[in-house]
């Protein structure tokens, strides 16, 4: 997979980030290798075998239908930039 | 102008009524103070891990038994990234590759006849929290209350041509949900929402045309002016000349108008993985057998049932099975006075009155069918007359009275002793004379004026069938 300028501009809007030149550069670069090595890994045949999510191999980890949290909201909003009394603050949102 | 049809399909939002959210041990509790049912798990703080609350699978295989799907065996939850501040995390918990349900159908009826509305799928997931525009300082104030209450998305094929069709089937999911007890689907308090994706096409043509989605419509009426508005939309665009631009649109239920919220270019590119923090959920067949086992019966069979075992009418069983709290009432009350008929009749003309006379709904102001059992069972056995019985049932209605009790305390009491009766009929054939004298010569129809004169006397507290078998008794020994 190429690698273009228009995927890296896709990718910060998408990533709500915006790199320097010089980081672009680089993860152009990292991105490249990374995908370059995707690719290679493309190249087997695995028809036939069923995708791997995940590697503990547990399953049902499950809890009860209990409320045990909450009640915690000055803790929860103090690691917000801005807040008032009860609610962390954004700026205004359109939808 | 041509002839269009509208192809709609629809993805119905259900909040499950568990105790507590979908990964952590956080309240679901509607309407708390804000930000006061959230821990770190649900507002996503760094390190923190999802935990997957039972019930939640428990919920989502009811209602996709109910809905005639097939249930997924292998399921894993993925994750759906995108920025929004609603969404602490970044991304919604939700399932894109295994669905734990895929499949069914509903069976509507509507005035064109009976149809069967496919479903393509049920998934599990998280809600987002609420953000409220705040004039003062121009911000927007983020409540992460609702953030992790526990979802099931209910995707429809697109099988609906017409709103008619539309509100069946969301009439369909809400009380088979309410039924099931899985949720109590309340659009005004947005536990149940549904997103319309609606396009138009010339009668006879095989492929779809371009469609459009509407977001979050807040109630049944809503959602048929939206329809009927869009596909108007639609088709005067086409025809003049124009083309339907796939995007989403809000629907303004003041203004009456669709508008359009973001175009198709700003698409968002959600790029779904499957979530490493949850570990698959393998349904057995055990499990599966002892959920089916736990159905409760839902609304089609208990119509039928009333029908044939009950001896109800299709009108009223209807009526009573429109609404699943009103079915808990008649249950209960026809367990208690062993006389269902007397228990639909009561719900239909005296019952269902004084809630649309009071305009709350029977969810909202909770009716013990026990007590109604009571009321009946009381006039059945000639203890008080149909009269005081419908004012013991609005006493209950509006205090929740003890029906006895209140029947005691206001000297409700019938006087079915006909030595207790006699005088007071006797009394008012003395001073009656002319009704009486016209009612010996043929003009019968005077009874009912001694019947109510002799009830006045009784104080209305005697059978009127006793007075009235006393009183021709009497009438005819002159």
């Amino acid at each position: 997979m190429e690698i273009t300028e228009e995927l890296i501009d896709y990718l910060q809007k998408l990533g709500r980030i915006r790199l320097s030149e010089e980081d672009r550069q680089k993860t152009m670069k990292d991105l490249g290798s990374i995908m370059g090595y995707i690719d290679k890994l493309n190249e087997l045949d695995t028809t036939g075998v069923e995708p791997l999510s995940h590697v503990f191999g547990r399953t049902n980890v499950m809890r009860e239908d209990e409320v045990t949290s909450g009640d915690c909201k000055d803790k929860i909003i103090s690691n917000a930039a801005r807040k008032d009394e009860d609610t962390i603050l954004v700026p205004r949102t359109f939808d | 102008m041509r002839d269009y049809e509208m192809v709609i399909g629809l993805e119905v939002h259900c909040e499950l009524s568990t105790e507590s959210k979908i990964f952590c041990g956080c309240s679901t509790k509607f309407g708390g103070a804000p930000n006061t049912h959230v821990c770190e798990v649900c507002s996503g703080m760094p390190g923190t891990l999802p935990t997957l609350n039972k019930k939640v699978v428990e919920f989502a295989v009811k209602a996709g038994l109910a809905l005639n799907c097939d249930i997924t065996r292998n399921n894993k939850f993925d994750r759906k990234n995108y920025f929004y501040p609603d969404l602490p995390k970044a991304y919604q918990i939700s399932q894109l590759y295994c669905p734990i349900c895929r499949n069914g159908h509903v069976d509507i009826k509507t005035s064109q006849g009976e149809k069967s509305i496919g479903i393509h799928e049920i998934h599990m997931e998280e809600d987002a929290g609420k953000l409220v525009h705040d004039e003062v300082t121009g911000m927007t104030k983020v409540d992460f209350n609702r953030c992790g209450v526990p979802l099931l998305e209910i995707v429809s094929e697109p099988d609906f041509r017409s709103s008619e069709e539309v509100i069946a089937y969301l009439t369909k999911i809400r009380d088979t949900m309410q039924y099931l007890g899985v949720s109590d689907c309340k659009m005004q308090e947005g536990s149940m929402r549904a997103d319309v994706n609606l396009s138009v096409r010339p009668r006879g043509q095989a492929e779809f045309g371009t469609r459009t989605e509407m977001k979050n419509i807040a109630s049944f009426k809503a959602i048929e002016r939206a329809i009927e508005y869009e596909c108007e939309r639609q088709i005067d665009l086409i025809e003049g000349g124009g083309e339907v631009v796939q995007e989403t649109r809000r629907w303004d239920d003041e203004k009456e108008y669709t508008y359009a919220m973001r175009s198709k270019e700003d698409a968002q590119d959600y790029k779904y993985f499957p979530d490493p923090d949850l570990m698959p959920i393998v349904i057995s067949e055990e499990y599966l057998e002892s959920v089916k086992a736990s159905l409760p019966e839902l609304a089609d069979a208990k119509r039928e049932r009333y029908v044939s075992e009950l001896g109800l009418t299709e009108y009223d069983a209807d009526i009573i099975t429109g609404n699943v709290t009103v079915v808990k009432v008649f249950e209960t009350a026809g367990a208690k006075c062993g006389n269902y008929k007397d228990a639909a009749n009561w719900i239909l003309t005296d019952l269902l009155k004084l809630y649309k006379d009071e305009g709350v709904t029977p969810e909202d102001k909770e009716f013990d069918g026990d007590k109604l059992g009571t009321i009946i069972k009381m006039v059945n056995d000639g203890k008080i007359n149909r009269k005081s019985g419908k004012k013991i049932l609005t006493a209950v209605f509006e205090e929740d009275v003890d029906p006895e009790e209140y029947a005691d305390r206001n000297g409700l009491a019938q006087v079915s002793d006909a030595s207790a009766i006699e005088p007071a009929i006797r009394k008012v054939i003395s001073e009656n004379t002319k009704a009486v004298d016209e009612y010996k010569v043929g003009n019968t129809k005077n009874i009912q004026f001694l019947i109510g004169q002799s009830m006045r006397e009784l104080r209305g507290k005697a059978d009127p069938k006793t007075v009235k078998d006393i009183l021709e008794k009497l009438l005819s020994e002159l």
